[in-house]
């Protein structure tokens, strides 16, 4: 690990203008990924700035009926939370769909959303990576992709986003809060969080230098069914190959969001009007313009075997 | 940096490099060789401790994230002469071979119960609503970050389920 300062930071303000002003300079929350990609000298921040002293650690409700979820609340906090489980059980599903019991309880709201991919190459430094290195090329492309994106993917970068809660957000439609380091605020709906890969793999959110998150809300619940289907090769603790997030109320109609497959959490609004016809329809139209490789292929009817397994619980 | 910690009820006070994990710092600084280094990367679970409560892997943990917490260890737990239920279940019920994991699994086998008494719902807790079982699956799933290379998992299992229902 390249060496580091440290400093807990004591205001989001501060927090926010150390790591705009100092070069280097990353947040720290949970560590559970920063520090796994710093051990292999993936990520080489040359200051940390620890965010956990400062006061986001609550769920509150807000005054529309939804609940704002403070950056630094764990995993574990936010899945057990009485009315997440009530209004939002998508949500508790998906989270303990993901890591483990120890990672969970370390692992913050933001940090989550900010985890990075888990492509094979991205983490083997002796092979070119785009995303590790920009312009180095791309191992997976015409190398071993079973775990990669299908779809949103490109010429430069095949991989995805890997985590299961900002599936079950993208359902809920959840808005990220952050402070810029000027001290403004800014409102960021989950679907425009996440960006597609594009030309600039390294760029993965649209969060500037220096923006810290402070919360995320969720608006009013919205009733129905809720369901995190999630396929993987053990039953716990691994990543996801496809999973499938879906609220649907008693006339099938709904929201669904696919994780595994994409830079993001891929929901299209299109597709998801088709619910009421049943998953070929909605798993075809939303993976309209897939490109996925022979050895992902599989990943497609995966997932609309995924979301036809939801609707029948659904109807039950 | 310097750094103040209470390690299994007693206050410490450290000089580290930043870049010490709390596994380090436990095992390499002070002499607390009961937590295990397995993969070093939140995989494998034998790094298990209890911070403020709550188990988390030690190995991605930088020590000075830690100033002021309550740290315990397997010393802490129990001693050879004074064994906490947990190790002593163990024992009773073979929950290992090699022992590697065993300080790890064991961390985190008494906080899975504490969980399931604060009502934290697991990825196979059918009723989110409802009270959560001790069933085995249920263990099984929330121990799932503990890998054991010697396959003791039906006997660790069978463990908890007798300290839980003690
Ligand atoms: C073995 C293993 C298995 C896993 N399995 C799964 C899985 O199945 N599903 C899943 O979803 N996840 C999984 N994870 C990933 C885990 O969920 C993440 O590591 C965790 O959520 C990251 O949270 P953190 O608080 O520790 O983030 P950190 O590591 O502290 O931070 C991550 C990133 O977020 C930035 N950051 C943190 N807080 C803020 C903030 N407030 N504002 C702006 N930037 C911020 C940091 O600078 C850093 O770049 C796994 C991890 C491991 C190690
Ligand atoms: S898919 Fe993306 S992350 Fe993986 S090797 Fe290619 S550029 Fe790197």
């Amino acid at each position: 690990m390249r060496s580091f300062t440290y400093e807990r930071a004591r205001t989001p303000a501060e927090a926010a203008s150390a790591v705009a002003t100092m070069r280097g300079a990353k947040f720290l929350a949970g560590g559970t990924n920063l520090l796994d990609l710093m051990k292999l000298e993936i990520e080489a921040p040359s200051h940390l700035v620890d965010v956990q002293d400062l006061d986001f650690g609550e769920i509150a409700d807000t005054d529309d009926g939804g609940i704002r979820i403070g950056a630094m609340v764990s995993n574990t906090m936010l899945s057990a939370h009485p009315r997440v489980r009530r209004d939002y059980a998508v949500l508790t599903r998906a989270i303990q769909a993901g890591a483990s019991g120890q990672l969970r309880n370390k692992a913050t709201t933001a940090g989550n959303l900010l985890q990075r991919t888990r492509c094979s190459y991205f983490y083997d430094t002796n092979m070119p990576c785009n995303k590790r290195r920009p312009g180095d090329g791309c191992s997976a492309i015409g190398g071993s992709s079973r775990q990669l994106g299908v779809i949103g993917i490109s010429d430069s970068c095949i991989a995805t986003y890997p985590g299961d809660m900002a599936v079950a957000m993208r359902v809920l439609d959840a808005v990220v809060e952050t402070v810029t380091p000027d001290g403004s605020t800014r409102s960021i709906p989950i679907a425009d969080f996440h960006r597609l890969w594009g030309d600039t793999p390294q760029e993965e959110t649209v969060l500037e230098r220096g923006e810290l998150i402070t919360a995320v809300t969720l608006p009013r619940p919205r009733g129905g069914k809720h369901f995190y289907h999630k396929v993987r090769d053990r039953r716990s603790y691994a990543f996801a190959l496809v999973s499938v997030a879906a609220v649907i109320q008693d006339d099938q109609t709904g929201q669904v969001a696919f994780g595994g497959v994409a830079p993001k959490p891929w929901r299209v609004p299109e597709a998801e009007e088709l619910l009421p016809q049943g998953a070929a329809a909605v798993v075809s139209r939303a993976f309209a313009e897939a490109r996925p490789t022979d050895q992902n292929k599989f990943k497609i009817p995966l997932a609309e075997r995924t979301l036809a397994g939801i609707i029948a619980d659904a109807r039950s | 940096m310097p750094l103040r910690m209470k390690i299994n009820g007693e206050a410490r006070e450290l000089e580290l490099d930043t870049r010490t994990t709390l596994l380090d710092a436990l095992r390499e600084h002070l002499q607390l060789t009961g937590t295990k280094k397995g993969c070093d990367h939140g995989q494998c679970g034998a790094c298990t401790v209890i911070v403020n409560g709550e188990r988390i892997n030690s190995c991605l943990s930088l020590a000075v994230q830690h100033e002021g917490d309550e740290i315990t260890t397997i010393e802490g737990l129990g001693t050879p002469g004074d064994l906490h239920p947990m190790q002593a279940a163990f024992v009773k019920h073979d929950g290992y071979q090699c022992g590697y994991c065993t300080p790890g699994q064991i961390c985190s086998a008494v906080s899975v119960l504490k969980e399931i008494r604060n009502g934290v719902p697991s990825h196979v807790t059918d009723d989110l609503a409802g009270d959560i079982g001790l069933s085995n699956i249920e263990l099984r799933e929330r121990m799932s970050g503990n890998i054991c290379r010697c396959g003791a998992y039906s006997n660790i299992a069978e463990a908890m389920t007798e300290v839980a229902e003690a």
